[in-house]
């Protein structure tokens, strides 16, 4: 009952073009059924996600191990709330990042879980740069 | 079935196989013959019910499948087109929708019989436990099948229970994904969703036989919880039994009716008649309502994998009870602590599902923390200490003396209808207050419907206006994809013959083809074309709309709706008010105001409407004064514009609904007259019995 091979082969690595994304934008983007989030992050968003002391979070991870030195700008995350998989809804919340409207989960600018149910941080997929201006996922 | 049967049938051939195969001496011992006791009261013909539900959702099911597409792009379409076309389809879907829930409806009551009468007690804990197996099998035959219409709850549904199995440490994920066919909810979970929603009940059925098996090898329960000891405490199953079930069944059968005709969708969620979207999450996903006391422990706790724990132990929990629940007096008639706390009890699982439902923040959250806890202690607490320190009173002797003392004395558990009572005020205070908090929008006035009530009817004059008004004025972005041509000629609908409304279709041009060259070309519509589309695809809707699609209109009436909150979802059950889809469409279309009030920002390209929730609405108004002419004479105002396009609307939504309020009534005369003989037929036959 595992996915069979023709949902396998449609899991292939996409590319993405990341030059029509302003600062302070994101879309949305479908890799393996499941919506994927690239933000490109403002600097004070940046500041935000790195100020914040590492130990304190519910799921410790420095806002560096999340992104790709030299493309800090841009975030990256699986959309799916870590608790029950909806998919939460970005410039929301009290953290200027994500917001699960199904059991209030609150993400930070870094996509890691800062208040609600969720147990961990939204996942980073695969990924790297191809370009400055082009991403493969997966 | 317990012991071998000296039952001789006395017809030849049915003798020659009983040699054979003795299956009527087992029928005869099970169901004709098999002692029953003679104070059972009307709670034992659950049972009955029960097999009756379940005949029902195999026998509805079985026929739906021969319809249903179970494929992620096809399966919205293939229920809306079973309710549309298939001859009584709208019947056998309502049938087995609210079938599901009057069988859990059923098996709850079934289920608090037995935990007030003690009927896991020795020696019949593999009976109850047997029952806790169906019940699980029910549960996830009925998650199954809510999957299948493919709408927003049903994908929203499917993703957060199957992600509950992510919470099991180390090998979750791949169980998930196990469950998924892929890596997320999509077409090969719907394919293994349908097969598996095909197979368990028949292994529901198997484990059925198995329960009714052990009930006839330790016997059944009764209300005083005394085992029978003479041939005087107990009577023939048939006809004594079979009567008082048949009534029992019959009864509830008007209850099944009265969802099934007159308000079908009371029971499930608005956002179903939206198809599912891997790209939007409703707002607020709630499951149906028989799992709602689960999700409220599920998130009460904060922990995801101790909440998934608790979620299931609160059902698992339900197999340890007749060791849990250690006192020798059976029955809680006789047990005067037992009795209030089982009150307690019932009221702590209605309030939890009550919360399953709401948002999960606030005064919410502690509540369903507290009643997560009570809802535990009861089992883990309450019960053992129970066992230990109380005085039951004496029970009687046998069956026949309770039968003949007949105690009448019947003291109001005081106690508990002030609990009940205390709960319920709070439960309204709760209410109150968060309708006050609602995130911003106005709720939708009243609307005088001719469609509402038993009797209602469409408006002849106010279909064809609508449909005039959807033509002229919706028409140019909003789709009506699921309703045809020919439909506005069949009874029950706007009226016209079906002259007119292949004339109606001709002014359509529609894509056809490909010809023989390979092309496709344009030809004027035909009565069994279906309206066609504004926009080609959603992608160009969007694009066109500024980003936001407008919705297809064919199901919207029934597809939005707003919250009407406690009390008002009680007395909507009995009143059969369910016109909130209608309300919300009018009063939205009403609903634009110039002047946008205080403390409200509307962004950029959006408009002010009071209804809409979050008041920023991306669609223009789009009624004004005069805009369409009415041959009839009818006033050319925005009100009548938008009341005679939601009664167009509502009729493409439920094209049937006249057939539906019509059968409804001719079903109910019956039931109440078969109801009424089956009574007097009983009293006859338990004469000399009571």
């Amino acid at each position: 009952m595992n996915p069979d091979a023709s949902t396998i082969a449609a899991g292939a690595p996409i590319e993405v073009d990341l030059s029509p994304i302003a600062a302070g934008q994101d879309i949305k983007v479908f890799w393996r059924g499941k919506p994927i989030y690239i933000s490109h992050r403002t600097k004070k968003q940046i500041d935000e996600a790195r100020a914040v002391n590492v130990a304190s979070l519910p799921d410790p991870q420095s806002d560096e191990a999340r992104v790709k030195s030299g493309h800090e700008q841009w975030l990256v995350v699986i959309g799916i709330c870590t608790h029950l998989g909806c998919i939460p809804i970005a410039h929301e919340g009290s953290y200027d990042g994500f917001f699960c409207p199904c059991h209030g989960s609150v993400y930070d600018t870094s996509g890691r879980i800062r208040q609600g149910p969720a147990p961990s941080n939204l996942a980073v997929p695969p990924y790297q740069f191809v370009s400055d201006t082009k991403i493969q996922i997966g | 079935m317990s012991g071998p049967s000296d039952y001789q049938p006395s017809n030849p051939a049915l003798q020659w196989i009983e040699r054979r195969l003795p299956i009527f001496g087992l029928i005869h011992s099970s169901f004709v013959a098999y002692p029953t006791p003679r104070n059972l009261n009307y709670w034992w013909t659950f049972g009955a019910i029960l097999s009756f539900m379940l005949g029902m959702q195999i026998l509805t099911g079985v026929i739906l499948a021969m319809h249903y597409t179970p494929n992620a792009d096809l399966a919205f379409k293939s229920v809306e087109l079973i309710v549309r076309d298939v001859n009584y389809g709208w019947l056998l879907r309502n049938m087995h929708a609210v079938g599901a829930s009057m069988f859990f409806v059923a098996v709850y009551v079934h289920m608090f019989r037995g935990l007030y009468y003690g009927s896991y007690k020795e020696p019949r804990e593999v009976l109850w436990i047997l029952g806790v197996i169906i019940y699980l099998l029910m549960m996830a035959t009925g998650f199954m099948g809510y999957v299948l219409p493919w709408g927003q709850m049903s994908f929203w549904g499917a993703t957060v229970i199957t992600n509950l199995f992510s919470a099991v440490p180390y090998i979750g994920e791949s169980i998930v994904t196990l469950l998924w066919g892929g890596y997320a909810v999509g077409n090969p979970t719907l394919n293994r969703f349908f097969s598996l929603h095909y197979l368990l009940p028949f292994v529901i059925a198997g484990v059925v036989v198995l329960h009714v098996w052990a009930l006839h090898v330790a016997g059944q329960n009764n209300p005083d919880g005394v085992e029978p000891k003479t041939e005087k405490d107990t009577v023939p199953f048939t006809p004594h039994a079979t009567i008082k079930d048949m009534f029992g069944v019959t009864c509830f059968m008007l209850l099944y009716a009265w969802f099934i005709f007159y308000m079908p969708n009371y029971l499930g969620d608005a956002d179903n008649y939206i198809p599912a979207n891997p790209g939007v999450t409703p707002p607020h996903i709630v499951p149906e309502w028989y799992y709602l006391p689960f999700y409220a422990i599920l998130r009460s706790i904060p922990n995801k994998l101790a909440g998934v724990i608790a979620m299931f132990g609160a059902i698992i929990i339900l197999c340890f009870l007749p060791w849990l629940d250690a006192a020798k007096t059976k029955s809680s008639k006789y047990r005067p602590l037992a009795k209030q706390f089982f009150w307690i009890f019932v009221v702590v699982c209605i309030l939890l599902g009550y919360l399953g439902a709401q948002p999960p923040e606030g005064i919410y959250v502690v509540a369903g923390r507290v009643l997560t806890v009570c809802y535990f202690a009861y089992f883990l607490i309450v019960l053992p200490l129970l066992s230990r320190i109380e005085k039951p009173r004496p029970v009687p002797n046998s069956i026949s003396d309770a039968v003949l003392a007949k105690t009448g004395s019947r003291s109001t558990p005081m106690v508990s209808t002030a609990i009940v009572l205390a709960l319920a005020g709070s439960l309204f205070a709760g209410s109150v207050d968060s309708a006050k908090a609602s995130e911003g929008s106005d709720t939708p006035p009243g609307n005088k419907w001719s469609f509402s009530g038993p009797f209602g009817k469409f408006d002849r004059g106010a279909l064809q206006r609508g449909l005039k008004v959807y033509k002229e004025v919706c028409a140019s972005c909003h789709g009506l994809s699921y309703v045809a041509f020919r439909n506005l000629a069949e009874p029950g609908g706007p009226g016209y013959s079906v002259a007119q409304a292949a004339a109606f279709a001709s002014e359509y041009k529609v894509k056809d083809g490909p010809n023989d060259a390979g092309d496709m070309f344009e030809r004027p519509g035909r009565p069994a074309d279906y309206f066609p589309s504004p926009f080609p695809n959603e992608q160009a809707a969007r694009a066109a709309n500024g980003g936001a699609a407008p919705p297809d209109l064919s199901l919207i009436t029934k597809a939005r709706s707003y919250k009407r909150g406690f009390p008002w979802f009680i007395f909507d059950a009995f009143t059969q008010y369910q016109e909130q889809g209608p309300d919300y469409v009018a009063a939205v279309l009403q609903g634009y105001e110039e002047k946008v009030p205080e403390g409200v920002t509307i962004p950029e390209g959006s408009y002010y409407n009071k209804y809409f929730p979050g008041h920023a609405i991306k669609m223009p108004k789009p009624l004004s004064d005069g805009q369409v002419t009415f041959d009839d004479g009818s006033p050319t105002t925005v009100a009548q514009y938008a009341k005679d396009v939601t009664t167009f609307l509502m009729w493409t939504a439920e094209p049937h609904m006249e057939a539906r309020k019509r059968l409804g009534f001719q079903v109910f005369v019956f039931l109440i007259v078969f109801a009424g003989l089956m009574y007097f037929t009983k009293k006859r036959v338990w004469a000399d019995s009571h």
